[in-house]
């Protein structure tokens, strides 16, 4: 599904230059939940990003779906963003003039689909998600994890095989923060890679993967026993707190 | 192709923020009234100029005589004298240049009334004409004809009248054809009432309360002999009626023993000459408007991609946003263009129109008020209004296009980021 190989990625900032990524091998099946953590800096944005095909990278290689990502046109990248991946945004990044609806229904525009058919979609997304009532609300009216949950459903709308969230949780408290987690395990049940970029450990430990980045370099990957033992001691840690 | 999703985004788009649209259409709003109202303002003073002078020939010139100011050939200074059917013959004959020549005579009104018929008296003026006359000072036919070769040539004693001698002379419904008027004593059949196209004048008196007699009667009838009180031509293509002018008054002045210097006793006039005052005035009123026009529009132009960019600054998340879900640089640029394209456009026919309506409704004042107007008939070349509306689309399309290609120059994630 996902194949990195030795991926390298600086920034130039004028005459300094900023490795971020220094070598990511990676491999993540169809189907998987995969957390990616590290401390800021870490590299972990920039990885979701060239996962995305919201960046790109300066080498090495990366093929998703059986597609090499590279140098691709904008507007290739664009069509494959559109039927390959969803995203989810720690803000949001609802478009604010559009009601709920509008903002679900927004990829399927970019694919040509009829107004009255995206419309009637993104109402069936947003009942999925419980929010048939909100329908017709702007962004503003509506509470952080009601936001969030419409992105979800703007990111489900165009049927991707991936949906990458960058600190879904961020900007939510707890008990939102799991009712989100909730919903992208349902997703991920339903069969879709789902890749989240987080920091927080007990977010994390919902996944069935942790990648830990350290310095541009995958420092660790945690998965089965030792996942089991790594969710048990934070999910203890929560319930103790 | 028309594309129904595309506009209902953009007017949703636009609907969404009423302020910044607003303010993005109003520079091109006021950029385009103004010009409309500017230039159909100085079209109403040329109007209202022209209007009385337009339909005279322009390239004709008028002679008539003056005392002399200089002695020669054994006469003395200030000799009255006139010009003579030989002159007029001459002319015709040997200078090729003339097109048109109207030799005339004047009558009297000065005497008071000098037309009656029956219980109905009159005193209007009276000139002998030749039909060239017509074609040089255009009048037109309401009823009957105008004066005509035949008429000269038999020296017919019939004449055409004025409006006001026709209300004067003849009840309400009565028809004036074929009816006489006895003028200074001699009785005129009227075959004609006209109507002047003009308002250039000569001679005096009012355009209304003229009779118009043919030339070669008026001469035999009431003993004028040779003589010609006046004469109008015209100039053929290609010959400047000024140069004409001059060539017309050297041949006059060595036929009648004129000193070459004397520059008193042949008067003229030349319309040309005024018709290139008015024109320069008119060509320079024009141009004001178009520098001012152009420069108030350039104004409106420069906001509406001022704005944009600020636009395009403020949405630069949402476009990041977009892009993020699928919109390709295509889809963004499209929708950034069309968007301004859309504002201008409105924008401006909403200025094109209101700017038509407000001269209308100045146009239907001046109708009704009465008199002499020097402003008339405002009026906006079409040409004009669609090259504007032109010069809008193209510099919406660029007023958009510059800040549209900088915004999907942005990384898709850094425009997500942009926190400004």
């Amino acid at each position: 599904m996902i194949r990195l190989n030795n991926i390298h990625k600086s920034y130039v900032m004028g005459n300094s230059s900023l490795h971020v990524l220094k070598g990511i091998d990676l491999h993540i099946e169809q189907g998987d939940f995969v957390s990616i953590m590290g401390s800021s800096g870490s590299g972990k944005s920039t990885l979701l990003n060239i996962l995305g095909m919201l960046d790109n990278y300066d080498n090495g290689s990366y093929h998703l779906s059986g597609n090499l990502i590279a140098n691709m046109s904008e507007k290739k990248a664009a069509k494959l963003r559109n039927e390959l991946v969803g995203f989810v945004f720690q803000s949001f990044n609802l478009i604010s003039f559009k009601n709920a609806m509008e903002n679900v229904a927004l990829p399927l525009y970019y694919k040509g689909v009829p107004r009255k058919t995206r419309n009637l979609i993104a109402m069936e997304y947003l009942e999925k998600l419980g929010l048939k009532d909100w329908a017709n609300h702007m962004p503003n009216e509506m509470s952080g994890g009601q936001k969030q949950r419409v992105a979800i459903a703007r990111a489900l709308i165009s049927k991707p095989k991936i949906i990458l969230a960058d600190e879904p949780t961020g900007a939510l408290d707890s008990t939102t923060s799991y009712e989100v987690m909730d919903i992208l395990r349902e997703i991920n049940d339903d069969g879709i890679t789902v890749i989240i970029v987080t920091h927080e450990h007990d977010i994390a430990a919902m996944t069935s993967q942790i990648i830990r980045l350290n310095d541009g370099r995958i420092h660790e990957i945690i998965r089965n026993g030792e996942l089991k033992q790594f969710q048990k001691s934070y999910i203890h840690g929560l319930e103790t707190a | 192709m028309f594309d129904l999703d595309l506009w209902t985004e953009i007017v949703s788009a636009l609907k969404k923020n009423r302020l910044r649209s607003f303010m993005t259409a109003f520079g091109v709003f006021w950029g385009i009234f103004m010009l409309i109202i500017m230039s159909g303002a100085g079209k109403a003073l040329e109007n209202g100029v022209l209007d009385g002078v337009k339909a005279f020939a322009t390239n004709s010139a008028f002679f008539w005589t003056e005392r002399t100011s200089v002695p020669y050939a054994g006469f003395q200074r200030g000799r009255r004298w006139n010009y003579e059917n030989t002159d007029i013959y001459y002319i015709r004959e040997k200078v090729k240049e003339v097109e048109y020549l109207s030799p005339r005579l004047f009558g009297w009104q000065q005497n008071g009334d000098n037309t009656i018929r029956g219980e109905r008296t009159g005193a209007f003026n009276v000139f002998g004409d030749y039909p060239d006359y017509f074609k040089i000072d255009r009048w037109t036919p309401i009823k009957g004809r105008l004066i005509n070769e035949i008429d000269i040539l038999q020296e017919r004693k019939v004449c055409v009248i004025g409006e006001r001698v026709l209300e004067v002379m003849f009840a309400k419904d009565e028809d004036p054809i074929g009816q006489y008027l006895k003028i200074s004593g001699v009785y005129f059949q009227v075959v004609g009432v006209i109507h002047a196209e003009t308002r250039i004048n000569i001679g005096g008196g009012k355009k209304e309360e003229t009779i118009i007699i043919p030339f070669s009667t008026m001469q035999k009838a009431y003993n004028y002999g040779n003589v010609v009180h006046f004469f109008s031509v015209t100039s053929k293509k290609g010959t400047k009626v000024s140069d004409l002018e001059v060539k017309l008054k050297k041949i006059l002045k060595e036929r009648h023993k004129v000193a070459p210097e004397d520059l008193q006793a042949i008067g003229s006039f030349n319309i040309e000459k005024e018709f290139v005052k008015f024109s320069a005035l008119f060509l320079g009123i024009q141009v004001l408007t178009w520098i001012v026009g152009i420069g108030t529009l350039l104004a409106g132009v420069i906001g509406v991609s001022n704005i944009m960019l600020v636009i395009i600054k403020e949405r630069t998340q949402e476009i990041g946003i977009q892009r993020a879900i699928g919109a390709t640089p295509g889809t963004v640029i499209k929708h950034i263009v069309a968007e301004s394209v859309f504002l201008t456009v409105m924008a401006g026919y909403i200025g094109l129109s209101l700017g038509v309506g407000v001269l209308e409704i100045l146009n239907q004042i001046l109708l009704k008020a009465e008199g002499e107007m020097f402003f008339r008939n405002p009026e906006v070349n079409l040409t004009m209004a669609l090259s504007a509306l032109a010069v809008l689309v193209v510099a919406g399309i660029i007023a958009g296009l510059i800040p549209a290609k900088r915004a999907v120059s942005i990384k898709p994630i850094d425009a997500i980021r942009d926190e400004g």
